[in-house]
């Protein structure tokens, strides 16, 4: 029997077996930003330890970064004390920081496949739960807590349980309009927000082999969502092809020699699963949430559950969630006013996540009353779609054009909903005040029906506005 | 390092904390993430549920007088789901909260509780409920957790709990965090890195 990617990488990585059965896995690649790391800082401080290894570790900030104040000091202390934190502990340590100057920060899993620190083959770790982007690469890349960011800087590994495999084929061809996005969005409903927990999921199937790496960030960036630690897809031509000529690559003879290797670590065609799931890519549609978790979600055409036709403890989640959407169980989710549009986070703030919605806004302009913004994953990204002018085309159809950072995602700088505003919005959670106000609703939908919504101002089918339909029916 | 106490039992009151899904923006919202330390954390555990917007208390099990001092929360399944944010154990932890007894755990929190050595036990369905109606009719009794029997005990009756036992021995052998075990064997740090293509 074959072996999967996950545990090649893992055999690799194994320091020994722990007294408790665990194992002490080596990280190859530690990334840190401003919200989990302070702490491990000074606790490394207090027990007189260093960085093992600082040339594996780098940093950006992300999380708490103002995007649309780009001058220091914030107007936040709390910010500014954050970001001064960082800067202090990377000096000291020798850590490689993308800070706000260099022209390379952003969000922390745009900007490891952005430099090429991101490899197949690789272990990465970071203080946030969607370090699993990283699996697009063919890396297994966990999110941690900080006291592991901790053992991390300290030993560059972390005591870890081995993990199931559960290896999901999308098979057939997406339907237009339907996006990388609603392909998660569809697993993780029909696999549940916990159904993925022991389990690393391994992407597969025609579909994934036809995505760009991008889009294969965005559905392994939600693994997470679904309760799995990590994702990731195979390493194929596509992945050495993004990698190529970017800073933290090899070059030069190193180039071939690494892609002999990364090529090494794809799963065997014979490796033995814990468990398989196929999905037909035709069924999928464009996916919304309804409720306060990201398994609650429908097509754009269904009517909302009724109580009845749930079970037991879903029952009472959806009966919750009813009650803080102000949604009412059988309607359908099309023609929910939104107040907000969000197109940006760790899931869709890519290129080609701006470069597919301003192709739809453009000659368009969002609904008077409603706040729209976009903001680019990294600076990197926005100088990209800047000289591309699609700045402009946003700006012309009513969206804040804003600087890089998690933003809205998560609210934990200035950019948040106010009172049970609702959010039309590219990010992976729809959680009770995530989005920055207690009472504030989030429907998490792909960038282009975020765009769809923004110019109608209710949740609709992107496909009828922007004359998808035509296509299928072509 | 100093070594770690050997948590076998934990003994104290209870508060129920019902629903499935409790995400960890639920237990600890980001807002309150901006900090350097996590000191003072623990008053701002569950605060959009304990709270309204001008700081007025909610009905809300912890807010309640007489499970005020309890140690050990009740909780339904997939507890912990979402962050892999560590400000959530920590606020519980400093809330006071010592052992959680819940259906399922997201595996990150279970993790980074487990490493506060505040152990996450799961129980069924029927225990939960038992184990609910005997703390909202007796607020005032202890339950006693013990990780060698792997029981939970509420009067005169005991009833099975679950642990990974992973965490189990952590928790008995005072090796919770794994910290200096980590630390203990630099020389198979370096082999492993050594061999990597990449490192």
């Amino acid at each position: 029997m074959g072996k999967t990617l996950f545990h090649k990488v893992w055999e690799d990585h194994a320091v020994r077996k722990l007294p408790n059965g665990q194992t002490q896995l080596f990280i190859g690649t530690h990334l840190i930003h401003e919200v989990t790391s302070p702490q491990a800082f000074g606790m490394l401080r207090d027990l007189g330890l260093t960085v093992k290894y600082p040339s594996r570790t780098f940093a950006t900030v992300d999380h708490i970064v103002p995007t649309n104040e780009l001058v220091e000091p914030y107007s936040d202390p709390l910010a500014q004390a954050m970001i001064e934190a960082l800067r202090k502990n990377t000096k000291e340590f020798g850590i490689t920081f993308f800070d706000t100057n260099t022209g390379k920060q952003g969000i922390v899993h745009i900007v490891g496949p952005e430099q090429g620190i991101t490899q197949p083959g690789t272990t990465i770790a970071c203080g946030d739960s969607h370090t699993a982007t990283h699996g697009a690469f063919g890396a297994i890349a966990f999110g941690i807590g900080t006291s592991q960011v901790r053992d991390v800087l300290a030993t560059q590994t972390m005591a870890l349980s081995p993990m199931k495999v559960r290896r999901i084929n999308v098979d057939g061809k997406l339907l237009p309009g339907v996006y990388a996005k609603d392909v998660i969005l569809h697993i993780i409903r029909l696999l549940g927000v916990n159904g993925g927990l022991g389990y690393a999921y391994e992407y597969g199937g025609e579909v994934f082999d036809n995505f760009s790496m991008e889009e294969r960030m965005t559905v392994c960036n939600m693994s997470i969502e679904g309760g799995a630690r990590c994702g990731y897809v195979n390493p194929d031509e596509k992945t050495f092809e993004y990698l190529k000529g970017r800073p933290y690559c090899p070059n030069g003879a190193k180039w071939e020699d690494a892609v002999k290797k990364w090529k090494s670590y794809a799963s065997d065609k014979d490796a033995e699963y814990d468990d398989v799931v196929n999905i037909k890519a035709e069924d999928i549609k464009p996916t919304v949430t309804w409720g306060i978790n990201p398994g609650q979600a429908v097509f754009i055409d269904e009517n909302l559950p009724l109580l009845e036709e749930l079970e037991g403890s879903d029952r009472a989640t959806a009966a919750e969630a009813y009650e803080h959407m102000s949604l009412t169980p059988g309607q359908p989710i099309r023609g929910t006013k939104i107040d907000v549009a969000f197109v940006g986070s760790c899931t869709n703030g890519r290129m080609s996540d701006l470069e597919e919605t301003a192709k739809y806004l453009k000659g368009r302009h969002v609904a008077p009353g409603v706040t729209a913004i976009c903001v680019p994953g990294s600076q990197v990204v926005a100088q990209i779609a800047e000289a591309k002018g699609l700045d402009k085309i946003f700006r012309e159809a009513g969206f804040e054009w804003r600087g890089a950072g998690c933003s809205m995602c998560l609210a934990m700088n200035p950019d948040k909903l106010k009172g049970n505003q609702l959010s039309a919005s590219s990010s992976n959670r729809n959680f009770k005040g995530r989005q920055g106000s207690p009472t504030g609703r989030t429907i998490l939908m792909s960038p282009v029906m975020v765009a769809a919504a923004a110019i109608t101002g209710e949740v609709c089918d992107a496909r009828e506005v922007f004359g998808f339909a035509e296509t299928v029916s072509a | 390092m100093a070594a770690l106490e050997k948590i076998t039992k934990v003994t104290g009151r209870a508060v129920p904390v019902p629903g499935d899904d409790v995400d960890t923006d639920r237990i600890i919202p980001a807002r309150f993430m901006k900090c350097v330390t996590f000191d003072g954390l623990g008053e701002f555990a569950f605060y959009d549920v304990r709270y309204d917007g001008e700081g007025k208390k909610k009905p809300h099990p912890l807010n309640e007088k007489r499970f005020e001092g309890a140690t050990i929360m009740l909780v339904g399944s997939n507890f912990g789901c979402g962050s892999s944010r560590e400000h959530a154990p920590q606020s519980l932890h400093k809330f006071g909260v010592r052992a959680i007894i819940g259906l399922s755990y997201a595996e990150i929190f279970f993790g980074n509780a487990t490493t506060l050595g505040m152990p996450c036990v799961s129980v069924d369905k029927d225990t939960l409920h038992t184990l609910t109606q005997i703390v909202e009719s007796h607020p005032d009794k202890a339950l006693t957790i013990d990780l060698e029997k792997m029981t939970v005990t509420a009067g005169e009756n005991s009833y099975p709990i679950k642990l990974a036992e992973t965490a189990r021995e952590g928790l008995l052998a005072g090796e919770w965090d794994p910290l200096a075990l980590l630390l203990n064997k630099p020389e198979d740090i370096e082999t492993v890195a050594d061999r990597l293509h990449y490192v």
